[in-house]
């Protein structure tokens, strides 16, 4: 445990240090927050009609419908889509490139140490992003009166969905040396995971359905209702523990390839 | 795990039997052996491409070994690869450090990944930092650090768990005549408390450093033994130069006939002067009766000197014969 603690604070250091974790929590906080301003307005809006018609027969606009989850469901998922692969592009390919990937391998820590300290230390930086998140979404809370039944669920499916993005993105950085083409392959592979889910409409056999419930947006959809799905939950857990596992392979055929 | 040791590895800190490593289709080292004592400095000496990172690589736990074995302080670096590697201190060709870092914060974190103890952590970087020479830069970006001093932080992080054994691949490359003395008297220093493997491609290096050189060749070990053994094991002969000035047909014919000179050849002239380099029989030394001879005859003697074959023409005899040989 002491040995994955320290490869997370040296990457948390490593992000904080350099312009990566500020840039990408700028995007995040810019992009989001203008988001959930238009949402807002739109909101008001339509409050606003009602009211001028009296408020009565129509039914009551719910928060959590109007701006939790369409945002969860669509808006932050294609920003976290595009700002992990900035995470996590760096966290191989530069251990490889400059070569202290050489130091971690010969010291006496097993590879899985390396593995989930690297993915510790992105997740981190993943939590904080949502932590952003949430100083929106604390705003809700003091000017209305969201259901924090969703909101909890939402906030649940977006840490696993950025957690599942990020450990593929990990394994694939193990396989350049150069930042910029695994953050690009990254981004097409999430990118092609995520609108898998476009076949549900027009596949018909079974084989097309599968396929189309492995996109990595289909699962999101319960969480962001408000429900907890075991299913939905399994499924991320499962990307997660893929990755990982594909990483440690990747990275036992590292040795000796520099 | 301790108690398995004493005896375990007979003195051999370091023992590399049948090694060979095979880059696909590529062999790049095939079937090295030879084994560390401990407290020694032994040199791996071989041109480009020999081989000697590699092994080293396999040493530190880096590259699993094809074929063969290879163990640490008594311990397989396959089946007990943390055990191993927390007795090991490496320093790669390059320097594996993190540029963003400072020097202690870098130091600090590999004490922690090499297993110090917590309590112990700062103080080991105190001590290394010292020991290394970069106390005065520790507040800096090892980005914006100089080769010299970028070397030292590597080898102050090779040093941080105070390791049984350090390998150390080409320690003084890049550095400028003044550095590579300040590492060498540092590995030097090092000895006795470490196993040391250093390796290296440039020959005065293991004469300085080393009490025992293996050297390596595309891959094989060609010779082994201490820098001296070396000389005489390849030479049959003492070498003189003599620098004389007097008639050069005379002069060659003169010292053929001195007792004990097996080959008399001329290597230079410039206009009068001649250097002219003796093969006398091993174990004797014909210097005095060269003076005589030169000096008798009325000719001006300027220079005599015995010279041993150098580091450089063993070497390259030794590879070259195994590049013949490869052909
Ligand atoms: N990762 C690799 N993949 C394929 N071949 C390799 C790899 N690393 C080394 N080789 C080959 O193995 C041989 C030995 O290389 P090695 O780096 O061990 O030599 P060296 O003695 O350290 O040379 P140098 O003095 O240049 O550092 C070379 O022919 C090299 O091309
Ligand atoms: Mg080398």
């Amino acid at each position: 445990m002491r040995n994955i603690l320290a490869i997370a604070g040296k990457e948390l250091r490593a992000y904080f240090h350099s312009p990566i974790a500020y840039v990408v929590m700028t995007i995040w906080a810019a992009l989001t927050g203008f988001a959930f301003y238009l949402h807002l307005m739109v909101y008001s809006e339509e409050m606003f009609y009602m009211q001028g018609r009296g408020g009565m027969g129509a039914p009551p606009i719910n928060l959590n419908d109007v701006i939790i989850r369409p945002m969860l469901e669509g808006f932050l998922l294609i920003v976290l889509l595009f700002l992990t692969p900035v995470i996590t592009m760096r966290l191989f390919a530069e251990e490889k490139r400059s070569g202290s990937i050489e130091l971690l391998l010969t010291s006496p820590v097993t590879d899985l140490e390396i593995i989930l300290g690297k993915y510790l230390g992105a997740l981190t930086l993943l939590v904080s992003l949502m932590v952003l998140t949430f100083v929106y979404v604390g705003l809700l809370f003091l000017y209305g009166n969201p259901d924090a039944k969703p909101v909890i669920a939402g906030a649940l499916g977006m840490l696993l969905f950025g957690a599942a993005l990020l450990s593929i993105g990990m394994w694939i950085s193990t396989f350049s040396k150069n930042q910029i083409i695994a953050g690009a392959v990254t981004l097409a592979v999430l990118l092609l995971m995520y609108i898998l889910v476009w076949l549900r409409g027009v596949a018909t056999g079974p084989v097309g359905q599968f396929i189309a419930g492995l996109s990595l947006g289909i699962h999101i959809e319960s969480f962001a209702k408000g429900v907890i799905d075991v299913g939905d939950l399994l499924y991320y857990v499962s990307v997660i523990f893929l990755g990982i596992f594909l990483t440690a392979r990747s990275v036992d055929a590292l040795k000796g390839r520099p | 795990m301790r108690a398995s040791l004493p005896g375990d590895h007979h003195g051999h800190m370091i023992q590399v039997e049948h090694l060979t490593k095979r880059y696909g289709p590529t062999v790049a080292v095939s079937d090295v052996s030879f084994e560390v004592q401990k407290g020694e400095v032994l040199g791996f000496l071989g041109p480009n491409g020999a081989g000697k990172t590699t092994t080293m690589r396999v040493i530190t736990g880096y590259l699993p070994p094809t074929e063969g074995k290879v163990s640490v302080a008594g311990f397989d670096v396959l089946e007990s690869p943390i055990e191993a590697k927390r007795r090991t201190g490496y320093l790669p060709e390059n320097p594996p450090v993190y540029p963003d870092m400072t020097v202690s914060e870098y130091l600090g974190f590999v004490a922690r990944i090499k297993a110090v103890p917590r309590a112990e952590v700062k103080k080991r970087v105190e001590e290394v930092s010292e020991k290394c020479a970069v106390t005065d830069v520790r507040g800096r970006q090892i980005g914006k650090l100089s080769k010299g001093y970028r070397q030292r932080v590597g080898l102050a992080q090779a040093l941080i768990h105070n390791p049984e054994v350090l390998v150390l691949d080409e320690p003084t490359a890049g550095l400028d005549p003044k550095q590579i003395i300040e590492t060498r008297e540092l590995i030097k220093n090092l000895a006795g408390q470490h196993t040391v493997v250093l390796s290296t491609h440039i020959l005065p290096e293991v004469s300085k450093t080393c009490q025992r050189v293996v050297v390596i060749n595309r891959g094989q070990v060609v010779a082994v033994g201490t820098p001296d053994d070396l000389t005489h094991h390849l030479q049959g002969y003492e070498t003189v130069v003599v620098t004389a000035e007097g008639p050069a047909a005379e002069m060659i014919d003169k010292l053929q006939r001195v007792e004990g000179v097996n080959l008399v050849e001329p290597r230079d002239a410039a206009g009068e002067r001649l250097t002219i380099e003796l093969h006398a029989e091993r174990g004797k030394d014909v210097r005095p009766e060269v003076a005589r001879a030169v000096v008798e005859a009325g000719w001006k003697l300027y220079e005599i000197k015995t010279t041993g074959l150098s580091l450089e023409e063993i070497f390259l005899q030794l590879t070259t014969k195994d590049l013949g040989e490869a052909n």
